[in-house]
């Protein structure tokens, strides 16, 4: 393995949570060099041209998001921080914000010196009690020092940054569910246009990014660009945080360049699998993306390009790894049963269609399920795919129909033996 | 007499110089309200809420029916979420889920009689890596779990209630 530069979350398991902690590693030096000597346009295009691109699953290009915010004098402006960090197999916001938050908070500053931003509210899922706490006392310490607040490093900067606790609800990791959630109402996307540059947060200009996309932004001020750029791939810079979870002997979140094989990832970090076992199928993006069968896992890499020619997408480069043990019916049924009690319930195919999903799923687990539901499962899948306001229908529709697609056989074994033919050894659902 | 006391008034009026809207601060000051009552939204707090957050009752009813972490009806005075999403279910959720079931007597969804606990199955948590898991109310989480690990979960609990800690 070659030597992989970490600076996302700090090394051998320390905590950088104290300022002091975090100063003493460099922390905020690229915050005061931006602030103090870069002109606003120039932070942009150097997140621009370093590739940067989302950590939140859609993986678009940070530094063109931000300049989709309009020129018209509106103010406020604000940044959404996307924590709600729901995407089953994701862990890896979680890790920066109870172990670096104030790289995240550093970040947010950049972004807000380079955008003209008054506010930043970080949405950070109701559950995450230890992360609301560490980083809240984190804000307060770095207002305390002069980095938020009024006249920040008397640049004559105003920038406040809120955390806002959500309630148990995964459309609102949406961008447009985050900003109904955060306004006060149940997350249901909105449809757009207006895109949230334009209106989002109360109408104003909004930038939403996730939370490991802003904590990238001190790190390309930091390295420049042709270091950010010299990590990962052409297309897929810097590293990321792979969330490793399912069949390993060390699942774990584990910080790699883009473009990392997934066969390095899942059989040198993750410690492979248990003894005796061989590998099945593998989720490389939480459970909305598209499953591989375990001859194109081990021959992928980690990164936009690759997976998409391979079929399916980065997603959040949470990894959920399956060995010969586990039932993929059952699999597919979870991640059903998941989507349908997700499901927001604005457009009826998403709402109806999850629900055929896990219904059809939970006969075929059950023993009473016909070849036919295989062919009304292909059906629901197209119709909820691209005919709805958000893309968690597509999700649902991938990250079901694919195994269908993808491991056919097993399911009609499923359905010719009237059960689980792996029963003995399968997980429980 | 009303279900919120001015003292929690207060604090969630505390709130509203966050955000440019009144209505912003709905979803901080149930969770406020819960901590307050056991867990749970008492009948006629939504009206109260409503009125300090100058938006309908039934805006406000509308999101607490919504959101998974709110219950309008009384929970366990430890409300233990058991995450039972893909990478947990892999991990051995399902026996660590029926242990519980077993000890307490009780299905998931259910409360004690005692009403001391109730059993939740829930989707993802985000602790993957540490799968299984389970947050009890709003504490950190309790990770890598087993089912050997269930009596002496409920036993803690049950002697912080002796304490007298919820």
């Amino acid at each position: 393995m070659a030597a992989v530069v970490r600076y996302l979350l700090p090394p051998d398991g320390q905590n950088w949570s104290k300022l002091s902690e975090y100063k003493k590693n460099g922390g905020y030096a690229a915050a005061e060099n931006a602030i103090k000597e870069m002109k606003p346009e120039d932070i942009g295009t150097a997140v621009k041209a370093s590739g940067l691109r989302g950590r939140g699953g859609a993986g678009f290009a940070a530094g063109i998001k931000w300049s989709f915010l309009p020129n018209d004098g509106r103010r406020p402006r604000y940044i959404a921080c996307n924590g709600d960090e729901s995407e089953p197999g994701t862990y890896k916001d979680r890790q920066i914000i109870e172990r670096n938050p104030h790289q995240l908070i550093e970040g947010l500053l950049i972004a807000a010196r380079a955008n003209t931003i008054d506010a930043a509210y970080v949405y950070l899922r109701g559950e995450y009690r230890v992360a609301f706490d560490n980083l809240r006392a984190a804000i307060a310490e770095a207002k305390e020092a002069g980095y938020l607040g009024k006249n920040i490093l008397g640049s004559g900067l105003d920038f406040e940054i809120y955390v806002h606790r959500g309630a148990g609800a995964y459309i609102c990791g949406e961008e447009t569910g985050l900003m109904e959630s955060l306004e006060g109402r149940k997350g249901q996307p909105r449809k757009r246009p207006p895109f949230p540059a334009v209106a989002g947060l109360w109408k104003q200009p909004t930038i939403i990014n996730n939370i490991e996309t802003m904590t990238q932004v001190p790190y390309v001020l930091r390295a420049g660009v042709d270091g950010y750029k010299s990590i990962g791939t052409e297309k897929s810079t810097g590293n990321t945080i792979f969330g490793v979870s399912g069949c390993v002997m060390k699942p774990g979140p584990y910080e790699l360049p883009l473009g990392t094989p997934l066969k390095e990832i899942i059989f040198e970090h993750a410690g492979g699998l248990r003894p005796g076992r061989t590998l099945k199928a593998v989720i490389p993006g939480g459970v909305s993306m598209p499953v591989l069968t375990a001859e194109t896992a081990m021959q992928v890499t980690m990164d936009h390009d690759t997976l998409q020619k391979n079929g399916t997408l980065l997603g959040t480069g949470a990894v959920i790894v399956m060995d010969d043990t586990v039932c993929l019916v059952r699999a597919a049924l979870v991640i059903a049963r998941f989507f349908r009690h997700e499901s927001c319930g604005q457009c009826t195919q998403c709402r109806e269609g999850t629900g055929w999903l896990h219904k059809l799923l939970q006969g075929i687990e059950r023993g009473t399920g016909t070849l036919r539901d295989l062919d009304v499962i292909e059906d629901v899948t197209k119709y909820m795919e691209a005919h709805t306001i958000c893309a968690l229908s597509d999700a649902a529709a991938w990250g079901t129909g694919y195994f269908v697609r993808r491991f056919r056989p097993e399911f009609e074994a499923h359905i010719e033996h009237k059960g689980c033919p792996l029963a003995g050894t399968s997980f429980e659902v | 007499m009303g279900v919120l006391s001015e003292e929690l008034k207060q604090r969630i009026a505390g709130e509203f110089p966050k955000y440019p809207e009144k209505r912003a601060v709905l979803l901080t000051a149930l969770h406020f309200i819960q901590a307050e009552h056991e867990g749970w939204i008492p009948p006629g707090a939504s009206k109260e809420v409503a009125e300090l957050l100058e938006i309908h009752q039934i805006d406000v009813e509308e999101v607490i029916s919504f959101y998974s972490l709110f219950h309008d009806e009384p929970v366990g005075k430890f409300h233990i979420q058991v995450c039972a999403n893909l990478s947990c279910c892999l991990a051995g959720a399902r026996p660590l889920i029926r242990t519980f079931e077993e000890k307490l007597d009780i299905r998931s969804g259910e409360v004690t009689d005692d009403g001391v606990f109730s059993i939740a199955e829930v989707e993802c948590l985000g602790s993957c890596g540490t799968a299984p898991m389970l947050q009890v109310n709003n504490e950190p989480f309790l990770e890598n779990l087993k089912p050997d690990d269930v009596p002496g979960i409920l036993d803690k609990l049950r002697s912080r209630l002796a304490e007298g800690k919820r």
